[in-house]
């Protein structure tokens, strides 16, 4: 298969089921421009209702971190334990808090 | 060193139900072995297209062509489905189309086998779609996240699929004394190629040791044989056909059913090449694809000029 005999570019796809609910990973679709992108993830990943709005995203705008960097990366967030609600000492007999 | 210290670290996600994603460290085994399977899978699933595409244009009612045709567009999708997925492996959907017309790639030998009657649709319905259930409910336990997420999205919408089968053959089978004769014949012809979509016994089965460490595969193929047979033959039953095995009756020590041992001559004689239809369906994918050459070069021609464009504005 040649260069210019090919299935287009990847593009992530995401679904939000219903208004109110965050935009989900579903999977990908080929495709060589947006509004391709758009229809395939359509036609690909809603056939039975299963979304009110769909994002289209080309795999290469995606930046991810290394899971073997995980360590490293997410360290800072660990000795900060004040961030979480239960690091607080409530006075006994306090309600709703 | 290094290596080894990685792979008991892979090892012990894997026994700790804690799923593999695209970027993590896998062996290079395990990725051969995912790209192999889900991309045979994959194939499977558009070459499935063929002998169901068969009968679009003779079904015998418009009630039964949306069906097949809703099915069909299915199956479309989950061969997508599970490109997308093998795609996460760093190798890209060209070259797994490559290996498949090349013929590196096998796909299930079911699609081998010609439909020569609208009561065949019936059977794969009921019968390959029942098989490949069992296996895909199985798999979206499947240790690659990719893997097992397109097996959650397969999986629920297989149930239709195996239902419209069963639907006309329990239709067929209590139609004239011809009907039923066809819905029999149709069963007696998809009964064995069906059971043998599990592959070869446990014992024969080269890849099952790491596919089963790795939990590639969740369960191994006689496993998942004796569960599609155990639930099939009450079905059988129930709408009043015969399942060509007469070895088959209920084990009661066992709790499961006895059944023939299947003709692994045929089995291989199919994987290998030279089934009934191998040659018909290759030619015809090479053909689709071939024919569609040209709304590829303009879909990017297309995208080039609209590129174009955008830098002049
Ligand atoms: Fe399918
Ligand atoms: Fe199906």
């Amino acid at each position: 298969m040649s260069n210019t005999d090919n299935q287009g570019g990847v593009w992530e796809v995401f679904i939000q089921s219903k208004p109110g609910l965050p935009h989900k990973h579903a999977g990908s679709v080929h495709a060589t421009d947006k509004e391709m992108a758009l229809q395939n993830a359509r036609d690909m990943y809603t056939r039975r209702q299963e979304g009110t709005c769909l994002w289209v995203v080309p795999l290469e705008a995606i930046v991810s971190s290394m899971p073997d960097d995980n360590d490293s990366f997410f360290d800072p967030s660990d000795d900060k334990i004040y961030r979480h609600p239960t690091h607080y000492v409530m006075p006994d007999g306090a309600k709703h808090i | 060193m290094e290596d080894s210290k990685k792979l008991e670290e892979f090892q012990a996600k894997i026994d700790a139900e804690i799923k593999i994603e695209p970027k993590d460290w896998m062996p290079e085994d395990y990725k051969k072995h995912l790209q192999r399977q889900i991309s045979q899978h994959a194939h499977s699933e558009v070459i499935g297209m063929q002998p169901e595409g068969n009968w679009i244009s003779r079904a015998p009612s418009l009630r039964a062509k949306v069906v097949l045709l809703a099915k069909i567009q299915d199956e479309a999708g989950h061969g997508q489905y599970l490109y997308s997925a093998a795609e996460t492996l760093g190798k890209s959907r060209d070259e797994y189309i490559e290996e498949l017309q090349s013929g590196k790639a096998k796909y299930s030998s079911i699609f081998n086998y010609p439909t020569l009657t609208w009561a065949d649709m019936g059977a794969v319905g009921w019968l390959v779609d029942g098989a490949a259930i069992v296996n895909q409910v199985s798999l979206q336990r499947t240790s690659y996240g990719p893997y097992s997420r397109a097996m959650v999205r397969i999986c629920k919408e297989e149930s239709f699929h195996q239902r419209q089968g069963y639907e006309i053959m329990a239709t067929m089978a209590k139609g004239t004394p011809e009907q039923k004769a066809m819905a029999q014949d149709a069963l007696n012809r998809f009964w064995w190629p069906s059971i043998m979509m599990f592959g070869p016994h446990d014992s024969d089965s080269p890849n099952t040791g790491n596919a089963v460490k790795w939990k590639i595969k969740r369960e191994t193929n006689d496993e998942l044989r004796q569960k599609f047979i155990d639930k099939t033959v009450q079905q059988a039953e129930v709408i009043g056909l015969t399942i060509p095995d007469p070895d088959l009756k209920w084990n009661e020590a066992r709790g499961h059913y006895d059944f023939g041992e299947m003709d692994w001559d045929e089995f291989w004689r199919v994987v290998k090449g030279n089934g009934p239809c191998n040659k018909q369906r290759l030619n015809h994918h090479k053909k689709a694809h071939q024919k569609g050459a040209w709304v590829r070069e303009a879909a990017i021609a297309y995208a080039k000029k609209q590129k174009a464009k955008q830098l002049v504005a």
